[in-house]
């Protein structure tokens, strides 16, 4: 025993692999477990705004009484509100990664075909903008759909239109925002993807007769569905819970959950409530994420066996 | 191979379209930062204006300077716990709690930036509660881009610690090199290239963030993206376009020297390889 606490107060057990496994563990459970505990525990306690921390032991009378409060997830299920927020922003992340497939598969695809010599340029091209402020790129667009903005006096000197459309604060322009930003996370993957692709496939496909259309459904796209799920992962996982899209471009009936959070939170200064919206989301949209990712890990694993 | 005629067209032509769409808002911001009217998106003629107003804005600037020492303090310690990440991820395949350990290094990629700010802001002040400090600033916002910013860096150096070879290690601790040494001498050097990429990476991500700011900044202690995002929730500013070519600037400057710089590395790296092959078959 006193060998042990000796051992223990000098460091002996601390060996380099011990200490190089410590180092990020300890700062992992300090810097995100215990907050997600915090949050999951004030989650069930009352608004005080005194006392956001509550208690949930109390000790009297030699009995103990957990008082656990689901109030606020009652109400959650209950309101109209945060259901309808939780079904637009899947609705809007699903919209957006649509959107950023389309656009960006035949872009991967060019690009992969594209002379070896400019590929890196392309490559670089489309990097590029991650390097300048996302922040600033969003504002851009402000400016280019307002109702005085660049869209409209262009398509009004073209003729298109007479009067200014409405553009701003709309689903339209949350939805150029989100593909805006997110696009190039589905073209890197797609694009890794496609300039690997084996093209003895395609000739052997021309050499029994397919068009080039057959080759490309029945060949490439089904050889790079990897690549389209990577994609479709990196977009939609963070669109669910985007915040600054949403609160400079979209409108005030595009409800996402991430805004709805904020004002809980800043606006409404209702910690338990938004503790609760947040255990919610990572119940709801977060947990089917990792199980599917593990699903996906294991599959690849046993394909390389 | 090589496609018809029209395939090719509406290749460069889809490609063309998209690199417009990646581009427009900053040759947007960029033009229209010399743009002399205050009046919204309508040209009225060149003129520095903006740029001499940003210089006298001093809400700007003062967030700027707090905006970078967290960048570079977010750069540096992120890196740091990034590195410690990926070399127990990469080496170490069995211990007690490593699906923990996992799982908690790559959740904050997947985390929605409000939820890590959320959580994260209410142990903080229930730490305050406690011990009296942190005060909500510098300090708090610093401990929040890390926890981000040590999941990218983590990525960027495990891949390269993925690719490296593992013999040459196994050849230094043949030959007496201590697991330490080995780390410093070996593995240090080679996976340098991925720690500055990462860094970089890291530093861009800290100088951005706006959400993880919000939770965490107290009075007084707002960052550049903080006040550029109050003023765009108001409406437009030109002296944020100047901001963003000034931004734009500087990255291109960077991405184009360090791609210069890399690419004469990798010439350089590649005739040393081929040099000792040749200093072998002599």
């Amino acid at each position: 025993m006193l060998k042990f606490l000796t051992d223990l107060l000098t460091l002996r057990w601390l060996t380099g692999r011990r200490f190089v496994i410590a180092v990020p563990f300890v700062w992992l459970v300090f810097a995100f477990l215990i907050p997600f505990l915090i949050v999951a525990r004030i989650s069930f306690s009352e608004v005080d705004a005194g006392n956001p921390f509550g208690t949930l032991l109390t000790y009297a009378d030699g009995i103990v009484n957990i008082k656990v409060k689901i109030a606020n997830y009652l109400f959650i299920w209950g309101d109209e509100l945060y259901v309808l927020t939780y079904l637009s922003s899947l609705k809007y992340a699903a919209i957006t990664t649509l959107c950023c497939l389309v656009i960006g598969y035949p872009f991967a695809y060019f690009m992969a075909r594209a002379r070896a010599s400019l590929r890196p340029v392309l490559l670089m091209m489309v990097m590029m903008p991650f390097w300048t402020s996302f922040l600033l790129r969003i504002y851009a667009w402000k400016g280019i759909l307002a109702n005085h903005g660049i869209a409209n006096h262009v398509l009004m000197a073209l003729g298109v239109i007479q009067e200014p459309l409405h553009l701003m604060n709309t689903p339209f322009s949350l939805v150029i925002g989100m593909v805006y930003a997110y696009l190039p996370f589905m073209i890197l993957p797609l694009y890794a993807n496609l300039s690997k692709m084996d093209m003895r496939f395609l000739e052997a496909a021309a050499d029994l007769g397919a068009t080039p259309m057959q080759a490309f459904w029945r060949i490439t796209v089904p050889l790079s569905k990897s690549g389209i799920i990577a994609g479709a992962m990196l977009v939609f996982i963070p669109a669910v819970g985007e915040y600054v899209i949403p609160e400079l471009l979209g409108g005030p009936e595009t409800l996402m959950i991430g805004r709805v959070l904020w004002d809980e939170f800043f606006t409404n200064n209702d910690w338990p409530m938004a503790s609760s919206v947040t255990v919610v989301v990572i119940l709801l949209i977060l947990v089917p994420m990792a199980i599917l990712n593990k699903h996906q890990a294991e599959q690849r694993e046993g394909g390389h066996k | 191979m090589k496609g018809s005629w029209i395939q090719r067209w509406f290749g460069r032509g889809w490609l063309s379209l998209g690199y417009c769409f990646l581009y427009l808002p900053i040759v947007v911001l960029v033009v229209f930062s010399f743009n002399e009217s205050r009046q919204d998106m309508v040209w009225s003629g060149f003129s520095l204006r903006w740029y001499s107003e940003l210089v006298k804005d001093s809400e700007i600037l003062s967030g700027f300077g707090l905006s970078l020492r967290i960048a570079v303090l977010t750069a540096c310690s992120s890196v740091l716990l990034g590195t410690f990440v990926a070399f127990v991820l990469d080496r170490y395949r069995r211990f007690p709690g490593r699906t923990l350990f996992s799982g908690m290094a790559s959740a904050p990629l997947v985390m929605p930036e409000v939820i890590i700010g959320l959580s994260l802001l209410l142990m903080l002040v229930s730490v305050q509660k406690v011990f009296g400090f942190p005060e909500r600033g510098l300090t708090t916002i610093w401990i929040g881009h890390t926890l981000l910013g040590m999941a990218y860096a983590a990525v960027v150096v495990q891949s390269r610690l993925q690719e490296m070879s593992k013999s040459l290690e196994e050849a230094a601790m043949d030959l007496g090199c201590k697991p330490f040494q080995v780390f410093f001498l070996v593995t240090l050097p080679n996976i340098k290239q991925a720690l500055a990429s990462a860094w970089l990476l890291t530093f861009t991500l800290s100088l951005d963030d706006v959400v993880l700011s919000a939770f965490l900044s107290g009075p007084g202690s707002s960052t550049m993206p903080l006040v550029i995002f109050s003023r765009a929730r108001l409406g437009l500013d030109p002296r944020v376009n100047a901001v963003a070519a000034i931004t734009i600037l500087v990255v291109s400057i960077g991405v184009i020297v360090s791609s210069i710089y890399l690419a004469r590395a990798e010439r350089l790296r590649q005739k040393q390889i081929a040099a000792a092959f040749k200093g072998d078959a002599g």
